[in-house]
Protein backbone atom coordinates (compact mmCIF):
# COMPACT_ATOMS: atom_id res chain seq x y z
CA UNK A 1 0.00 0.00 0.00
CA UNK A 2 2.12 2.65 -0.99
CA UNK A 3 1.68 6.09 0.98
CA UNK A 4 2.23 9.55 -1.41
CA UNK A 5 2.53 12.51 1.06
CA UNK A 6 0.18 10.80 3.07
CA UNK A 7 -2.24 9.44 1.11
CA UNK A 8 -2.94 6.04 1.02
CA UNK A 9 -2.80 4.57 -1.97
CA UNK A 10 -4.10 0.71 -3.21
CA UNK A 11 -1.29 0.42 -5.67
CA UNK A 12 1.11 2.77 -7.47
CA UNK A 13 -0.38 3.46 -11.13
CA UNK A 14 -1.51 6.46 -11.54
CA UNK A 15 -3.20 8.49 -14.88
CA UNK A 16 -0.65 11.14 -16.35
CA UNK A 17 -2.85 14.34 -16.63
CA UNK A 18 -4.68 15.19 -19.69
CA UNK A 19 -4.72 11.80 -20.83
CA UNK A 20 -7.85 10.10 -19.46
CA UNK A 21 -10.92 11.93 -19.03
CA UNK A 22 -13.08 9.89 -16.68
CA UNK A 23 -16.42 11.73 -16.80
CA UNK A 24 -16.24 10.49 -20.12
CA UNK A 25 -15.24 7.20 -19.84
CA UNK A 26 -18.03 6.58 -17.84
CA UNK A 27 -20.60 7.79 -20.37
CA UNK A 28 -19.43 5.46 -22.62
CA UNK A 29 -18.37 2.42 -20.09
CA UNK A 30 -20.62 2.67 -17.56
CA UNK A 31 -20.08 2.12 -13.95
CA UNK A 32 -18.04 -0.64 -14.41
CA UNK A 33 -15.35 1.93 -15.11
CA UNK A 34 -15.74 2.81 -10.84
CA UNK A 35 -15.78 -0.83 -9.84
CA UNK A 36 -12.83 -1.19 -11.49
CA UNK A 37 -11.04 1.75 -11.93
CA UNK A 38 -7.69 1.33 -13.76
CA UNK A 39 -5.87 3.93 -11.26
CA UNK A 40 -5.13 4.20 -7.49
CA UNK A 41 -5.36 7.67 -7.64
CA UNK A 42 -7.06 10.09 -10.66
CA UNK A 43 -5.22 12.91 -12.18
CA UNK A 44 -7.54 15.80 -13.56
CA UNK A 45 -6.90 17.21 -17.29
CA UNK A 46 -5.23 20.69 -16.59
CA UNK A 47 -7.85 23.17 -15.29
CA UNK A 48 -7.15 26.87 -16.53
CA UNK A 49 -8.68 30.43 -14.27
CA UNK A 50 -10.85 30.79 -17.56
CA UNK A 51 -12.57 28.20 -20.02
CA UNK A 52 -10.66 27.08 -23.01
CA UNK A 53 -11.79 25.75 -26.09
CA UNK A 54 -8.64 23.78 -27.03
CA UNK A 55 -6.56 24.40 -30.29
CA UNK A 56 -7.69 24.24 -34.08
CA UNK A 57 -7.38 20.58 -35.57
CA UNK A 58 -5.19 18.99 -36.56
CA UNK A 59 -4.43 17.99 -33.20
CA UNK A 60 -2.66 14.41 -33.27
CA UNK A 61 -0.51 12.56 -35.32
CA UNK A 62 1.05 9.01 -34.94
CA UNK A 63 4.80 8.39 -35.14
CA UNK A 64 6.60 5.38 -34.64
CA UNK A 65 6.14 3.55 -31.09
CA UNK A 66 4.38 6.94 -30.06
CA UNK A 67 2.14 10.67 -30.89
CA UNK A 68 2.55 13.63 -30.89
CA UNK A 69 -0.29 16.11 -29.36
CA UNK A 70 -1.43 19.75 -29.58
CA UNK A 71 -4.77 19.91 -28.15
CA UNK A 72 -4.63 22.99 -26.35
CA UNK A 73 -6.22 22.46 -22.48
CA UNK A 74 -9.67 22.72 -23.53
CA UNK A 75 -11.68 22.65 -20.07
CA UNK A 76 -14.17 24.59 -18.29
CA UNK A 77 -12.33 26.68 -15.85
CA UNK A 78 -12.12 26.89 -12.72
CA UNK A 79 -15.63 27.74 -11.99
CA UNK A 80 -17.14 25.43 -14.21
CA UNK A 81 -14.98 23.29 -12.93
CA UNK A 82 -15.85 23.03 -9.38
CA UNK A 83 -19.41 23.36 -10.00
CA UNK A 84 -19.61 20.64 -12.90
CA UNK A 85 -16.90 18.16 -13.05
CA UNK A 86 -15.74 18.11 -9.13
CA UNK A 87 -19.30 16.54 -8.23
CA UNK A 88 -18.54 13.80 -10.83
CA UNK A 89 -15.09 12.88 -10.26
CA UNK A 90 -15.83 13.12 -6.61
CA UNK A 91 -17.75 9.59 -7.35
CA UNK A 92 -14.41 8.01 -8.24
CA UNK A 93 -13.74 5.39 -5.76
CA UNK A 94 -10.23 6.84 -5.72
CA UNK A 95 -7.81 10.06 -4.17
CA UNK A 96 -8.51 13.31 -7.07
CA UNK A 97 -5.47 15.12 -7.85
CA UNK A 98 -6.41 18.31 -9.83
CA UNK A 99 -4.04 19.64 -12.42
CA UNK A 100 -3.90 23.63 -12.37
CA UNK A 101 -2.37 26.13 -14.19
CA UNK A 102 -2.24 29.56 -14.99
CA UNK A 103 -0.23 32.33 -16.16
CA UNK A 104 0.79 34.89 -13.77
CA UNK A 105 1.13 34.15 -10.07
CA UNK A 106 -2.36 35.76 -9.03
CA UNK A 107 -4.57 33.95 -10.85
CA UNK A 108 -2.23 30.68 -9.95
CA UNK A 109 -2.85 31.61 -6.24
CA UNK A 110 -6.88 31.91 -7.42
CA UNK A 111 -6.69 28.49 -9.08
CA UNK A 112 -4.55 26.63 -5.92
CA UNK A 113 -7.16 28.43 -3.18
CA UNK A 114 -10.34 27.27 -5.11
CA UNK A 115 -8.94 24.22 -5.77
CA UNK A 116 -7.30 23.01 -2.09
CA UNK A 117 -10.46 24.50 -0.44
CA UNK A 118 -12.89 21.82 -1.57
CA UNK A 119 -12.81 18.22 0.69
CA UNK A 120 -12.95 15.96 -2.34
CA UNK A 121 -9.33 17.33 -4.04
CA UNK A 122 -6.73 15.19 -1.96
CA UNK A 123 -3.76 16.89 -3.86
CA UNK A 124 -3.12 19.51 -6.47
CA UNK A 125 -0.19 19.13 -9.70
CA UNK A 126 0.82 22.18 -10.59
CA UNK A 127 1.18 22.25 -14.84
CA UNK A 128 4.24 24.71 -15.46
CA UNK A 129 5.04 24.37 -19.01
CA UNK A 130 3.31 27.51 -19.51
CA UNK A 131 4.68 30.98 -19.75
CA UNK A 132 4.91 33.34 -16.94
CA UNK A 133 3.29 36.43 -18.87
CA UNK A 134 4.83 39.35 -17.04
CA UNK A 135 8.56 37.81 -17.88
CA UNK A 136 8.14 35.77 -21.07
CA UNK A 137 9.41 33.19 -19.72
CA UNK A 138 8.21 29.29 -19.14
CA UNK A 139 7.65 28.55 -15.89
CA UNK A 140 9.21 25.35 -15.59
CA UNK A 141 12.17 25.72 -17.68
CA UNK A 142 13.08 28.42 -15.01
CA UNK A 143 14.44 27.18 -11.94
CA UNK A 144 13.67 31.07 -10.66
CA UNK A 145 10.56 31.19 -11.85
CA UNK A 146 10.08 27.59 -10.49
CA UNK A 147 10.82 28.38 -7.09
CA UNK A 148 8.98 32.11 -6.85
CA UNK A 149 6.04 30.59 -7.81
CA UNK A 150 6.36 27.67 -4.99
CA UNK A 151 6.86 30.58 -2.72
CA UNK A 152 3.50 32.03 -3.28
CA UNK A 153 1.62 28.99 -3.67
CA UNK A 154 3.33 26.96 -0.79
CA UNK A 155 1.69 29.36 2.13
CA UNK A 156 -1.87 28.73 0.49
CA UNK A 157 -2.77 25.42 1.36
CA UNK A 158 -1.65 21.95 3.20
CA UNK A 159 -2.50 19.64 0.87
CA UNK A 160 0.62 18.54 -1.20
CA UNK A 161 1.63 20.33 -4.27
CA UNK A 162 3.30 18.53 -7.09
CA UNK A 163 5.07 20.32 -9.43
CA UNK A 164 5.17 18.35 -13.21
CA UNK A 165 8.30 19.31 -14.47
CA UNK A 166 8.64 19.68 -18.38
CA UNK A 167 11.19 17.74 -20.15
CA UNK A 168 12.53 20.52 -22.63
CA UNK A 169 15.78 21.86 -20.73
CA UNK A 170 18.84 20.93 -20.78
CA UNK A 171 18.49 20.27 -16.78
CA UNK A 172 15.13 19.26 -15.38
CA UNK A 173 17.29 18.51 -11.83
CA UNK A 174 17.95 22.02 -11.42
CA UNK A 175 14.14 22.95 -11.82
CA UNK A 176 13.18 19.81 -9.76
CA UNK A 177 15.65 21.41 -6.90
CA UNK A 178 13.84 24.53 -7.20
CA UNK A 179 10.31 23.03 -6.75
CA UNK A 180 12.13 21.31 -3.81
CA UNK A 181 13.14 24.60 -2.31
CA UNK A 182 9.91 26.46 -2.54
CA UNK A 183 8.48 24.18 -0.93
CA UNK A 184 6.73 21.76 -3.19
CA UNK A 185 5.50 18.02 -1.72
CA UNK A 186 6.44 16.05 -4.80
CA UNK A 187 8.01 16.35 -8.65
CA UNK A 188 5.60 14.60 -11.17
CA UNK A 189 7.78 13.76 -14.68
CA UNK A 190 8.11 13.90 -17.94
CA UNK A 191 5.64 16.17 -19.35
CA UNK A 192 5.58 15.81 -23.26
CA UNK A 193 8.90 16.28 -25.67
CA UNK A 194 8.24 19.15 -27.74
CA UNK A 195 7.91 17.76 -31.15
CA UNK A 196 6.91 18.26 -34.89
CA UNK A 197 5.92 15.94 -37.46
CA UNK A 198 5.08 16.77 -41.52
CA UNK A 199 2.36 15.82 -43.24
CA UNK A 200 3.75 13.65 -46.64
CA UNK A 201 0.13 14.55 -48.38
CA UNK A 202 0.93 18.36 -47.92
CA UNK A 203 4.46 19.12 -47.20
CA UNK A 204 2.77 21.30 -43.76
CA UNK A 205 2.99 20.06 -40.68
CA UNK A 206 1.02 17.26 -39.37
CA UNK A 207 -0.05 19.34 -36.05
CA UNK A 208 -2.18 22.60 -37.26
CA UNK A 209 -0.20 24.07 -34.16
CA UNK A 210 3.39 23.82 -35.99
CA UNK A 211 4.05 21.33 -33.30
CA UNK A 212 3.10 19.29 -30.12
CA UNK A 213 4.42 16.74 -27.33
CA UNK A 214 5.14 13.54 -28.18
CA UNK A 215 3.99 11.00 -25.99
CA UNK A 216 4.02 7.18 -26.31
CA UNK A 217 6.53 4.02 -25.79
CA UNK A 218 9.64 6.49 -28.11
CA UNK A 219 10.12 8.96 -25.25
CA UNK A 220 10.63 6.10 -22.22
CA UNK A 221 14.46 5.90 -22.28
CA UNK A 222 14.69 10.08 -22.23
CA UNK A 223 11.66 9.69 -19.44
CA UNK A 224 13.73 7.24 -17.72
CA UNK A 225 17.17 9.01 -17.48
CA UNK A 226 15.46 12.68 -16.63
CA UNK A 227 14.25 10.43 -13.66
CA UNK A 228 17.31 9.15 -12.79
CA UNK A 229 18.85 12.42 -12.90
CA UNK A 230 15.99 14.14 -11.06
CA UNK A 231 16.37 11.14 -8.19
CA UNK A 232 19.77 12.61 -7.61
CA UNK A 233 19.42 15.67 -7.07
CA UNK A 234 16.28 15.24 -4.68
CA UNK A 235 14.61 14.20 -1.80
CA UNK A 236 11.03 14.58 -2.52
CA UNK A 237 8.70 11.60 -3.86
CA UNK A 238 8.90 11.60 -7.56
CA UNK A 239 5.75 10.34 -10.00
CA UNK A 240 7.66 9.04 -12.93
CA UNK A 241 5.98 8.72 -16.59
CA UNK A 242 6.70 8.70 -20.59
CA UNK A 243 5.98 5.91 -22.47
CA UNK A 244 5.02 3.13 -19.52
CA UNK A 245 2.95 0.56 -21.07
CA UNK A 246 3.94 -2.33 -19.39
CA UNK A 247 3.91 -3.96 -16.03
CA UNK A 248 8.14 -4.47 -16.80
CA UNK A 249 8.08 -0.82 -17.92
CA UNK A 250 6.79 0.67 -14.87
CA UNK A 251 8.76 -1.82 -12.72
CA UNK A 252 11.89 -0.25 -14.45
CA UNK A 253 10.92 3.80 -13.43
CA UNK A 254 9.89 2.24 -9.82
CA UNK A 255 13.51 0.81 -9.55
CA UNK A 256 15.02 4.40 -11.03
CA UNK A 257 13.04 5.81 -8.00
CA UNK A 258 9.58 6.71 -8.65
CA UNK A 259 7.61 6.32 -5.66
CA UNK A 260 4.08 6.32 -8.17
CA UNK A 261 4.43 5.87 -11.62
CA UNK A 262 2.05 7.57 -14.04
CA UNK A 263 0.02 5.85 -17.83
CA UNK A 264 -0.76 7.71 -20.24
CA UNK A 265 -0.87 6.98 -23.98
CA UNK A 266 -1.04 3.22 -23.25
CA UNK A 267 -4.49 4.20 -22.11
CA UNK A 268 -5.58 5.58 -25.70
CA UNK A 269 -4.96 1.80 -26.69
CA UNK A 270 -6.13 0.12 -23.87
CA UNK A 271 -8.81 1.99 -21.84
CA UNK A 272 -7.53 -0.60 -18.67
CA UNK A 273 -4.22 -0.24 -18.96
CA UNK A 274 -3.50 0.91 -15.38
CA UNK A 275 -5.27 -2.08 -14.01
CA UNK A 276 -3.66 -4.47 -16.44
CA UNK A 277 0.50 -2.43 -15.07
CA UNK A 278 -0.98 -2.46 -11.32
CA UNK A 279 -1.93 -6.10 -11.57
CA UNK A 280 1.35 -7.20 -13.06
CA UNK A 281 3.37 -5.51 -10.67
CA UNK A 282 1.55 -7.29 -7.79
CA UNK A 283 1.67 -10.74 -9.57
CA UNK A 284 5.13 -11.00 -11.40
CA UNK A 285 7.10 -11.26 -8.09
CA UNK A 286 10.10 -10.75 -10.42
CA UNK A 287 9.16 -7.15 -11.03
CA UNK A 288 9.03 -6.09 -7.30
CA UNK A 289 12.52 -6.97 -6.56
CA UNK A 290 14.66 -6.52 -10.26
CA UNK A 291 17.81 -8.40 -10.27
CA UNK A 292 20.09 -5.32 -9.90
CA UNK A 293 22.77 -5.39 -12.42
CA UNK A 294 21.25 -8.15 -14.28
CA UNK A 295 21.58 -8.20 -18.11
CA UNK A 296 18.89 -8.19 -20.31
CA UNK A 297 19.57 -8.98 -24.15
CA UNK A 298 16.64 -9.61 -25.90
CA UNK B 1 -26.41 -0.13 -23.68
CA UNK B 2 -22.61 0.68 -22.55
CA UNK B 3 -19.60 -0.57 -24.42
CA UNK B 4 -17.89 -3.69 -22.30
CA UNK B 5 -15.18 -1.33 -19.89
CA UNK B 6 -11.56 -2.23 -21.85
CA UNK B 7 -10.58 -3.89 -24.71
CA UNK B 8 -10.86 -7.91 -25.22
CA UNK B 9 -9.55 -9.93 -28.01
CA UNK B 10 -11.83 -11.18 -30.82
CA UNK B 11 -11.08 -13.81 -33.28
CA UNK B 12 -10.95 -13.13 -36.59
CA UNK B 13 -13.74 -15.26 -38.54
CA UNK B 14 -12.97 -14.33 -41.81
CA UNK B 15 -11.32 -12.05 -44.20
CA UNK B 16 -12.12 -11.63 -48.08
CA UNK B 17 -11.69 -9.31 -51.08
CA UNK B 18 -14.32 -7.23 -52.15
CA UNK B 19 -13.11 -5.21 -55.00
CA UNK B 20 -10.58 -3.23 -53.97
CA UNK B 21 -11.42 -2.96 -50.68
CA UNK B 22 -11.34 -6.25 -47.92
CA UNK B 23 -14.34 -7.34 -45.85
CA UNK B 24 -13.28 -9.11 -42.28
CA UNK B 25 -15.45 -10.94 -39.75
CA UNK B 26 -15.18 -10.73 -36.06
CA UNK B 27 -16.64 -13.07 -33.32
CA UNK B 28 -17.25 -11.17 -30.41
CA UNK B 29 -18.73 -12.96 -27.41
CA UNK B 30 -18.85 -10.00 -24.92
CA UNK B 31 -20.39 -6.99 -26.26
CA UNK B 32 -23.82 -5.84 -27.41
CA UNK B 33 -24.99 -5.80 -30.79
CA UNK B 34 -23.66 -2.64 -32.84
CA UNK B 35 -26.15 0.09 -33.49
CA UNK B 36 -25.91 1.82 -37.09
CA UNK B 37 -23.27 4.58 -36.81
CA UNK B 38 -20.78 3.25 -34.35
CA UNK B 39 -17.53 2.48 -34.86
CA UNK B 40 -14.88 0.43 -32.59
CA UNK B 41 -11.15 0.57 -32.22
CA UNK B 42 -9.26 -2.13 -33.66
CA UNK B 43 -5.54 -3.38 -33.34
CA UNK B 44 -4.20 -6.78 -34.34
CA UNK B 45 -2.78 -8.72 -31.20
CA UNK B 46 0.34 -9.47 -33.12
CA UNK B 47 2.57 -6.52 -35.04
CA UNK B 48 0.64 -3.64 -34.43
CA UNK B 49 3.31 -1.79 -32.31
CA UNK B 50 5.13 -4.48 -30.48
CA UNK B 51 8.70 -3.96 -32.03
CA UNK B 52 8.55 0.00 -32.03
CA UNK B 53 7.39 1.53 -34.94
CA UNK B 54 3.82 1.79 -36.56
CA UNK B 55 0.92 1.18 -36.71
CA UNK B 56 0.79 2.28 -32.50
CA UNK B 57 -2.46 3.53 -31.85
CA UNK B 58 -5.59 1.78 -32.40
CA UNK B 59 -8.08 2.47 -36.04
CA UNK B 60 -11.44 3.71 -35.75
CA UNK B 61 -13.71 1.47 -37.87
CA UNK B 62 -17.09 2.01 -38.35
CA UNK B 63 -19.28 -1.37 -38.52
CA UNK B 64 -20.86 -2.70 -41.43
CA UNK B 65 -22.78 -5.37 -40.80
CA UNK B 66 -23.49 -7.39 -37.78
CA UNK B 67 -25.74 -10.46 -36.77
CA UNK B 68 -26.49 -12.89 -33.96
CA UNK B 69 -23.48 -15.73 -34.23
CA UNK B 70 -23.72 -18.56 -32.24
CA UNK B 71 -21.82 -16.78 -29.16
CA UNK B 72 -22.25 -13.35 -29.20
CA UNK B 73 -22.33 -11.75 -32.26
CA UNK B 74 -20.21 -11.34 -35.82
CA UNK B 75 -18.93 -8.19 -36.72
CA UNK B 76 -18.41 -6.89 -40.22
CA UNK B 77 -15.71 -4.35 -41.39
CA UNK B 78 -14.95 -2.94 -44.79
CA UNK B 79 -11.32 -1.53 -45.01
CA UNK B 80 -9.58 -0.28 -47.65
CA UNK B 81 -5.46 0.09 -47.19
CA UNK B 82 -4.69 3.05 -46.90
CA UNK B 83 -1.56 3.07 -44.24
CA UNK B 84 0.34 1.01 -42.06
CA UNK B 85 -3.05 0.63 -39.68
CA UNK B 86 -5.06 -0.51 -42.55
CA UNK B 87 -2.43 -2.15 -44.28
CA UNK B 88 -2.16 -4.45 -41.15
CA UNK B 89 -5.57 -4.88 -40.74
CA UNK B 90 -6.31 -5.95 -44.63
CA UNK B 91 -3.70 -9.03 -43.32
CA UNK B 92 -5.66 -10.79 -40.86
CA UNK B 93 -5.97 -13.62 -40.67
CA UNK B 94 -8.47 -15.97 -39.74
CA UNK B 95 -8.07 -17.53 -36.55
CA UNK B 96 -5.73 -14.67 -35.20
CA UNK B 97 -7.15 -12.13 -32.61
CA UNK B 98 -7.68 -8.51 -32.79
CA UNK B 99 -8.09 -6.13 -29.38
CA UNK B 100 -11.35 -4.68 -29.62
CA UNK B 101 -13.11 -2.00 -27.59
CA UNK B 102 -16.69 -1.17 -28.44
CA UNK B 103 -19.21 -0.21 -29.13
CA UNK B 104 -18.49 3.26 -28.98
CA UNK B 105 -19.82 6.59 -30.43
CA UNK B 106 -23.75 7.10 -30.93
CA UNK B 107 -25.66 5.86 -33.53
CA UNK B 108 -28.42 6.94 -36.51
CA UNK B 109 -31.97 8.65 -35.80
CA UNK B 110 -34.56 7.38 -37.64
CA UNK B 111 -36.48 9.98 -40.02
CA UNK B 112 -38.88 10.28 -38.12
CA UNK B 113 -36.67 11.09 -34.87
CA UNK B 114 -34.71 14.19 -37.29
CA UNK B 115 -38.23 14.90 -38.76
CA UNK B 116 -41.97 14.57 -37.62
CA UNK B 117 -42.93 15.03 -40.91
CA UNK B 118 -40.35 12.83 -42.79
CA UNK B 119 -41.36 9.78 -44.66
CA UNK B 120 -38.26 8.57 -45.86
CA UNK B 121 -34.39 8.42 -46.16
CA UNK B 122 -32.09 9.07 -49.18
CA UNK B 123 -28.25 7.47 -47.96
CA UNK B 124 -25.45 8.65 -49.77
CA UNK B 125 -22.54 6.58 -49.48
CA UNK B 126 -18.29 7.35 -50.93
CA UNK B 127 -15.55 5.08 -51.24
CA UNK B 128 -14.90 3.27 -47.76
CA UNK B 129 -17.41 5.33 -46.39
CA UNK B 130 -20.17 3.18 -47.61
CA UNK B 131 -19.79 0.94 -44.85
CA UNK B 132 -22.17 2.33 -41.81
CA UNK B 133 -24.61 3.04 -44.53
CA UNK B 134 -24.80 -0.84 -45.17
CA UNK B 135 -26.30 -1.61 -41.85
CA UNK B 136 -28.13 1.76 -41.47
CA UNK B 137 -30.09 0.47 -44.90
CA UNK B 138 -31.02 -3.18 -43.50
CA UNK B 139 -32.41 -1.40 -40.20
CA UNK B 140 -34.73 0.74 -42.05
CA UNK B 141 -35.63 -1.84 -44.46
CA UNK B 142 -36.20 -3.59 -41.18
CA UNK B 143 -38.64 -0.91 -39.97
CA UNK B 144 -40.51 -0.72 -43.74
CA UNK B 145 -39.67 2.91 -44.20
CA UNK B 146 -38.89 4.38 -47.50
CA UNK B 147 -35.35 4.64 -49.01
CA UNK B 148 -33.70 5.53 -51.96
CA UNK B 149 -29.24 4.65 -51.69
CA UNK B 150 -26.58 6.57 -53.57
CA UNK B 151 -23.08 5.37 -53.71
CA UNK B 152 -19.86 6.73 -55.74
CA UNK B 153 -16.47 5.98 -55.56
CA UNK B 154 -13.58 8.10 -57.73
CA UNK B 155 -12.83 4.69 -59.89
CA UNK B 156 -12.90 0.84 -60.09
CA UNK B 157 -9.68 0.42 -57.85
CA UNK B 158 -11.20 2.19 -55.50
CA UNK B 159 -14.35 0.63 -54.76
CA UNK B 160 -16.10 -2.74 -53.02
CA UNK B 161 -17.85 -3.45 -50.77
CA UNK B 162 -20.94 -3.86 -53.27
CA UNK B 163 -22.06 -7.36 -53.39
CA UNK B 164 -21.48 -8.20 -49.91
CA UNK B 165 -23.66 -5.48 -48.61
CA UNK B 166 -25.69 -4.49 -51.43
CA UNK B 167 -26.65 -6.91 -53.52
CA UNK B 168 -29.56 -9.03 -53.25
CA UNK B 169 -28.86 -12.43 -54.68
CA UNK B 170 -26.85 -11.77 -57.58
CA UNK B 171 -27.90 -7.94 -58.26
CA UNK B 172 -27.85 -4.73 -56.82
CA UNK B 173 -30.70 -4.02 -54.63
CA UNK B 174 -33.33 -2.49 -56.27
CA UNK B 175 -33.15 0.89 -54.20
CA UNK B 176 -29.24 1.75 -55.19
CA UNK B 177 -27.94 3.59 -57.38
CA UNK B 178 -24.03 3.90 -58.27
CA UNK B 179 -21.72 6.41 -58.89
CA UNK B 180 -18.38 6.59 -60.06
CA UNK B 181 -15.84 9.15 -61.01
CA UNK B 182 -14.45 7.08 -63.45
CA UNK B 183 -17.28 6.04 -65.15
CA UNK B 184 -16.98 2.07 -64.63
CA UNK B 185 -20.71 1.89 -62.96
CA UNK B 186 -23.39 4.04 -63.00
CA UNK B 187 -23.69 7.82 -63.39
CA UNK B 188 -19.88 9.17 -64.54
CA UNK B 189 -19.66 11.80 -61.67
CA UNK B 190 -19.95 12.59 -58.15
CA UNK B 191 -22.66 10.88 -55.83
CA UNK B 192 -23.72 14.04 -55.50
CA UNK B 193 -24.85 14.89 -58.11
CA UNK B 194 -27.39 12.29 -57.69
CA UNK B 195 -28.16 14.10 -54.95
CA UNK B 196 -29.12 17.50 -56.09
CA UNK B 197 -30.90 15.69 -58.58
CA UNK B 198 -33.46 14.06 -56.04
CA UNK B 199 -32.98 17.02 -53.83
CA UNK B 200 -34.57 19.05 -56.69
CA UNK B 201 -37.74 17.13 -56.37
CA UNK B 202 -41.19 18.33 -55.00
CA UNK B 203 -41.23 16.22 -51.95
CA UNK B 204 -37.59 16.50 -50.93
CA UNK B 205 -38.43 17.87 -47.75
CA UNK B 206 -39.66 14.87 -46.44
CA UNK B 207 -36.31 13.07 -46.37
CA UNK B 208 -33.79 13.40 -44.08
CA UNK B 209 -30.64 12.59 -45.77
CA UNK B 210 -27.68 10.36 -44.21
CA UNK B 211 -24.44 10.55 -45.45
CA UNK B 212 -21.11 8.71 -44.76
CA UNK B 213 -17.80 9.58 -47.22
CA UNK B 214 -14.78 11.62 -47.42
CA UNK B 215 -14.82 14.64 -46.31
CA UNK B 216 -15.09 16.76 -49.60
CA UNK B 217 -18.06 14.45 -50.37
CA UNK B 218 -19.33 15.29 -46.98
CA UNK B 219 -19.18 18.89 -47.07
CA UNK B 220 -20.77 18.94 -50.34
CA UNK B 221 -23.71 16.80 -48.88
CA UNK B 222 -24.03 19.14 -45.54
CA UNK B 223 -24.34 22.37 -47.99
CA UNK B 224 -26.94 20.39 -50.45
CA UNK B 225 -28.95 19.55 -47.84
CA UNK B 226 -28.43 23.12 -45.67
CA UNK B 227 -29.74 24.84 -49.38
CA UNK B 228 -32.65 22.50 -49.59
CA UNK B 229 -33.90 22.66 -46.33
CA UNK B 230 -33.24 18.89 -45.49
CA UNK B 231 -32.22 17.76 -42.47
CA UNK B 232 -29.13 15.55 -42.75
CA UNK B 233 -26.83 13.36 -40.25
CA UNK B 234 -23.28 12.70 -41.42
CA UNK B 235 -20.97 9.78 -40.03
CA UNK B 236 -17.75 11.88 -39.95
CA UNK B 237 -14.24 10.99 -39.34
CA UNK B 238 -11.28 12.67 -37.09
CA UNK B 239 -8.23 11.41 -36.34
CA UNK B 240 -8.87 9.53 -33.19
CA UNK B 241 -6.28 8.06 -30.37
CA UNK B 242 -8.92 6.61 -28.03
CA UNK B 243 -12.33 6.29 -28.98
CA UNK B 244 -13.58 6.84 -25.10
CA UNK B 245 -13.15 10.35 -24.76
CA UNK B 246 -9.66 10.67 -23.51
CA UNK B 247 -7.07 11.90 -25.66
CA UNK B 248 -9.44 14.92 -27.29
CA UNK B 249 -7.62 14.56 -30.64
CA UNK B 250 -10.80 14.54 -32.51
CA UNK B 251 -12.00 17.93 -32.08
CA UNK B 252 -14.81 18.91 -34.96
CA UNK B 253 -15.58 22.51 -35.23
CA UNK B 254 -18.84 23.67 -33.58
CA UNK B 255 -21.16 27.01 -35.13
CA UNK B 256 -21.15 28.80 -32.15
CA UNK B 257 -17.56 28.44 -31.68
CA UNK B 258 -15.53 25.59 -29.61
CA UNK B 259 -15.26 22.08 -30.67
CA UNK B 260 -17.14 18.77 -30.28
CA UNK B 261 -15.15 15.36 -29.47
CA UNK B 262 -16.58 13.26 -32.39
CA UNK B 263 -15.60 10.27 -30.53
CA UNK B 264 -18.36 10.78 -27.45
CA UNK B 265 -20.37 13.22 -28.98
CA UNK B 266 -20.29 11.50 -32.50
CA UNK B 267 -19.08 10.14 -34.82
CA UNK B 268 -23.35 10.63 -36.34
CA UNK B 269 -23.80 14.61 -36.21
CA UNK B 270 -26.49 16.77 -37.69
CA UNK B 271 -25.48 18.48 -40.19
CA UNK B 272 -26.55 21.62 -39.11
CA UNK B 273 -23.96 21.50 -35.69
CA UNK B 274 -21.20 21.49 -37.44
CA UNK B 275 -20.09 24.17 -39.03
CA UNK B 276 -18.34 22.69 -42.28
CA UNK B 277 -16.75 19.52 -43.05
CA UNK B 278 -13.11 20.33 -42.76
CA UNK B 279 -11.44 19.01 -46.12
CA UNK B 280 -8.23 19.46 -47.98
Amino acid sequence: MPDFCGIELTHPVINASGTYDAIAARRVFGDDLLAEFPFSAFVSKTITPEPRAGNVPRRIWETPAGMINSIGLPNKGLEGFLAGDLPQLAELPVPLIVSVMATNREDFSRMVRGVAERDEVAAIELNVSCPNVHSGLIVGEQPSETEALLETLRPLTEKPLIVKLTPNVANPEAVAVAAEEGGADAVSLINTLKASAIDPATGEPAIAAGHGGLSGPAVRPVALQQLRAVRAAVELPLIGMGGISSAADAAGFLAAGAALVAVGTESFRDPRAGSRIANGLESDASLRSPRVGALHLD
Amino acid sequence: MSAPFGRRLCEVAENKVSGGYRIFSLRDREGPAPEPGQFYMLASERSWGEGGGRPYLPRAISVAETAPAKEGVRLDFLVESVGPGTDRLCELEPGERVWVTGPLGNSFSTPKQVNPDAAGAILVGGGIGIAPMAIWRRHLVDKGIPLRVLLGFRNEAHSGGLDELFCSGDSLCPDVRLASEDGHAGHQGYVTDLLATMLAGDDAETAVVYSCGPPAMLEAVRALCAESGVACELAMESPMACGFGACFGCAVAKPDGGYMRLCVDGPVVRGDTVLEVAHA
